[in-house]
């Protein structure tokens, strides 16, 4: 049943990236990887990442794809002819994107047992949940302590200071804007 | 022994002297009256010391050198190189003929460079040339004796060059050092040598690990002594480097009698005779440095006899006697080579200061007139006898002695190079060959003495009726060291008289314990008896017969004046142009050296491939990388995107496997 | 072993399409607000592995998701701005138009 929805959802999230890329206007690029990013969304339910799901609709699909429509809404830009590049551009395009999506694809083949296989070639950590205890911890404490909980703790604890950084770089970001976006000063 | 230790100061004397003269040279007006005091000054307190150091050692004659360290110089691994002082019997001796000669011909220039505008630069060139020769002559190793090697060629180069104004001058200044590079090169390389085979460059050391560290007439020390020689034949004005001393001419002449005759151009004698032990283990070299000694009396004696400026002919004749001393020290006879080296410095600084006088009072007389004739050239002279007796009569005492008549002093050191050259014909009778010429080259310097004096101060004077009142005798302060000069002549020959003169080799015994070493290999048993006597009556009947053809074949002929002589020809003219020497060697070796420099190595070495292909072209191959670079540089997003790309997918190859 | 780590391989897989879709989009376009949109699904696909991961290793994957989503959304206010300001000069957002590193 997960799988089925699974392979639903990833059907879906490939289909509106195609749209995506492929779409005339700048407009419907936007909203087509807003579609993108519902569903995976729903894939990250499906994958125990209950928190990070909300956060990327809300964040993700919310606000920052609201940013860049007011973006293309400010430029005004009509209705432009496309923005597609030529055959040379194209044939670049298929050679590289098919190289580097070749090589990713190896991706594919991989379970949690062959991971294990392979960072432990010994035989006693060949069983993924005592090699990878991290996880199963996570998801006990998922359970007694409720999801925001299972992410808060090391957010707060293990990556504070990272956290922090994070606040000075989106400062940054924001007097950047504005200063770049302000026509006087 | 106390004395010794003050050895430093006969070289600080000096070095002050220069110090003081050469800030006198930088100030704007002249100090006359100082200079004149300094200059000669120190070399008056230099030659005391040497007197002192010179009394000590003949009270207590020790049979090693006495050691004066001064500072450690180079101290590089094994090759610790101190510059120390040695004094011993043969320094003492150059000591003492430096500081000595040397003082008077200083009071010479007192007169003679008086008016002359660098006075003070004059003097100070002096002082400093007395600094190296005796650092040259007191250092105890051959690094030490190499810096006042270099020092006096600088020196040399310097006063040659003196009055720089003219080109000619100054080109003899340069000749002069580049010959003696040549001759550099054979002592660098022969003390690389010397390090190499005994691992030590001091004398004492040398003399003392040659006989065990080298092999007797091997090739090892055949060629130590050959590059030795070399450089000999550089410093001292032998076959093939001469031709630098007749052009040295173009110097002040009191600078001629001291650099170029008494001092500076026996330093290759002093060196055969401080490394005699090298010499004597290697026939092969003594033979060279003889035969090459006695083929330059011979070759140079025959130029000076057609030779017009009366320093030309002394020129001619100090590379001659030169050559007689290679001769002596060739054969064995070191403690004759550096006799003759003595007297030699006596009878030749006589002669060039006299002819110095000469020129002073002739360049005067065509001053008084406003006359542009040479006051240098012989056939302008004449019968200057009436006007500078005192001149006159010393000049005819050199000559006697240059010539080898008893009892001058000249005759006995002379004499005593045949016979050594003749005892060692018994050995290798080539030296007889040597001999031969060494007695012709006896006759020839007896012949152009002859006529040099005759021309100079005999018959009727040419230099014109207005001139020849204005001919006076030099002041006192210039004949006076002629008039010591003089008596050294006459007596000199007293340090070292034979036996059958009623002496005993004095100068001989002396120098013993530094030629032991070298006697261990070689020595030379003078003849005696009748054969000495033989020899000695031929050299004097020589020296006499060449004096009175040279006298009768001058005063028989009339001398025209120099703008009215006529054009030499034959052999004449070839002698007269020094068979033509230094017009081969310019063909041979300067302007194919002039030709490689400027055609090869600047046009082609130089602007084509240095500049051209080095360091143009790396320039234009970078700037063609940077355009090939800068067409990258699309500014277009697209184009970084995809370099980016194939980059990450390089590395994603790398990765994942 | 819940029912997600069984997903570990499709999901890395989907996610390298993804990004290969973004890889291809950022060459295909010349309009630069489409270039962000792709930078941004590149980003997403990056985001996917990590979620996937964090079911192996823990609850770091999911921290590093918010790290990656706060530099995004700089990232795009920054990057917006300065297309705003290049509008302004130039009066096109077409990366032809755009060549100021031409050499």
């Amino acid at each position: 049943m997960t799988e089925a929805v699974f392979y639903v959802f990833a059907a879906c999230a490939v289909a509106t990236a195609s749209m995506c890329v492929l779409s005339r206007s700048a407009m419907s690029a936007v909203l087509w990887l807003t579609a993108t990013m519902l569903s995976l969304a729903a894939l990250y339910v499906l994958l125990g990442a209950e928190f990070v799901a909300a956060i990327q609709v809300l964040v993700y699909a919310g606000a920052v794809m609201v940013l860049f429509l007011f973006v293309v809404m400010l430029l005004n830009l009509g209705h432009p002819t496309t923005d597609m590049r030529g055959p040379a551009a194209m044939a670049a395009t298929v050679v590289i994107a098919g190289l580097l999506a070749i090589q990713l694809f190896a991706l594919w083949s991989y379970s949690p047992d062959r991971l294990a296989a392979e960072i432990a070639q010994a035989p006693e950590f060949s069983d993924p949940a005592s090699l990878f205890a991290a996880g199963q911890a996570t998801r006990d404490d998922a359970v007694a302590r409720g999801v925001v909980g299972a992410v808060a703790a090391p957010l707060f604890e293990v990556y504070l200071v990272p956290f922090e950084i994070t606040s000075i770089l989106l400062l940054t970001a924001i007097v950047g804007a504005v200063v770049l976006a302000k026509r006087k000063i | 022994m106390i004395a010794s230790q003050w050895v430093w100061l006969a070289v600080a004397f000096p070095l002050a002297g220069f110090l003081v003269n050469g800030a006198l040279a930088l100030r704007r007006a002249p100090a006359t009256t100082a200079v004149s005091i300094v200059g000669p000054g120190v070399l008056l307190a230099a030659f005391a010391v040497s007197l002192g150091i010179f009394f000590g050692l003949l009270r207590d004659p020790p049979h090693q050198p006495h050691m004066v360290p001064l500072w450690s110089w180079m101290p590089v691994g094994s090759l610790d190189v101190t510059l120390a002082f040695q004094v011993d019997q043969l320094s003492t001796v150059m000591l003492l003929v430096v500081t000595g000669v040397g003082s008077l011909i200083h009071l010479f220039s007192v007169g003679y460079m008086r008016e002359d505008p660098g006075y003070a630069r004059y003097f100070a060139y002096l002082n400093l040339f007395v600094v190296f020769m005796l650092v040259l002559v007191l250092g105890s190793n051959l690094p030490t004796l190499f810096i006042g090697w270099e020092g006096v060629g600088l020196c040399s180069y310097l006063l040659i060059g003196f009055w720089f104004s003219e080109k000619a001058n100054a080109d003899a200044g340069k000749k002069a050092f580049i010959m003696n590079r040549i001759g550099d090169f054979g002592v660098l390389a022969a003390m690389f040598l010397l390090w190499r085979e005994l691992g030590t460059l001091e004398f004492a050391d040398i003399a003392a690990r040659a006989p065990a560290g080298l092999a007797p007439g091997g090739a090892i020390v055949t060629l130590i002594t050959l590059f030795l020689f070399l450089g000999c034949t550089g410093k001292s004005a032998q076959i093939p480097l001469y031709t630098w001393l007749p052009d040295a001419m173009a110097g002040p002449t009191p600078v001629s009698a001291l650099i170029h005759a008494a001092t500076m151009v026996t330093a290759g004698v002093y060196l055969v005779a401080r490394t005699n032990v090298l010499f004597a283990m290697a026939p092969l070299s003594s033979a060279l440095v003889a035969g090459v000694g006695a083929v330059t009396a011979l070759f140079a004696a025959t130029i000076a006899l057609r030779q017009y400026d009366i320093k030309k002919v002394l020129a001619y004749s100090t590379v001659s006697q030169l050559g007689y001393m290679f001769l002596g020290v060739g054969s064995a006879a070191f403690a004759g080579g550096i006799f003759h080296l003595v007297t030699h410095a006596f009878f030749k600084a006589l002669l060039f200061l006299g002819a110095g006088s000469v020129i002073h009072a002739m360049h005067h007389a065509y001053h008084a007139t406003h006359s542009h004739e040479d006051a240098q050239d012989m056939r302008n002279m004449g019968g200057l006898r009436q006007h500078m007796p005192v001149t006159f009569w010393l000049m005819t005492i050199a000559t006697l002695a240059i010539a080898g008549i008893p009892p001058f002093s000249g005759f006995f050191s002379k004499d005593e190079i045949l016979a050594s050259a003749f005892a060692r014909g018994a050995e290798m009778p080539v030296y007889y060959v040597f001999y031969a010429f060494g007695l012709a080259a006896a006759l020839l310097t007896a012949f152009y003495m002859a006529r040099l004096i005759a021309m100079t101060f005999l018959g009727d004077n040419r230099s014109g009726a207005e001139e020849r009142r204005h001919l006076y005798e030099a002041p006192w302060i210039m004949t006076g060291p002629l008039l010591v000069l003089g008596i050294l002549s006459v007596i000199g020959g007293v340090i070292n008289l034979p036996v059958f003169a009623g002496g005993h080799h004095a100068l001989e015994g002396w120098l013993e314990p530094v030629t032991a070493a070298g006697a261990a290999f070689a020595r030379v048993e003078l003849p005696h008896g009748s054969t000495e006597l033989a020899l000695v009556g031929g050299a004097v009947l020589v020296g006499a017969v060449g004096l009175l053809l040279g006298y009768r074949a001058t005063l028989t002929r009339k001398t025209p004046p120099a703008r009215e002589a006529p054009a030499d020809t034959g052999l004449a003219l070839v002698l007269n142009r020094k068979y033509y020497v230094d017009e081969i060697y310019d063909a041979a070796v300067v302007r194919p050296l002039v030709w490689l420099s400027r055609v090869v190595l600047w046009k082609g070495v130089d602007q084509g491939l240095i500049d051209g292909a080095a360091v143009n072209g790396s320039a234009r191959v970078s700037r063609g990388f940077g355009w090939l670079g800068s067409r990258l540089q699309t500014g277009q997003v697209g184009v970084y995107v995809v370099f980016f790309l194939v980059g990450a997918l390089w590395i994603l190859r790398a990765m994942i496997r | 072993m819940t029912d997600g780590m069984a997903l570990l391989g499709p999901a890395l897989g989907l996610s390298a399409i993804l990004f290969s879709l973004g890889v291809a989009g950022v060459l295909l376009r010349r309009n630069v607000i489409v270039l962000f949109v792709c930078i941004e699904l590149m980003l997403n696909a990056v985001n996917l592995t990590f979620v996937a991961l964090a079911q192996l290793h823990g609850a770091s994957g999911q921290v590093m998701v918010f790290f990656v989503m706060t530099v995004a959304a700089a990232e795009a206010a920054v990057g917006l701005a300065i297309i705003l300001a290049i509008f302004r000069h130039k009066q096109s957002v077409d990366l032809q138009n755009i060549n100021l590193l031409r050499g």
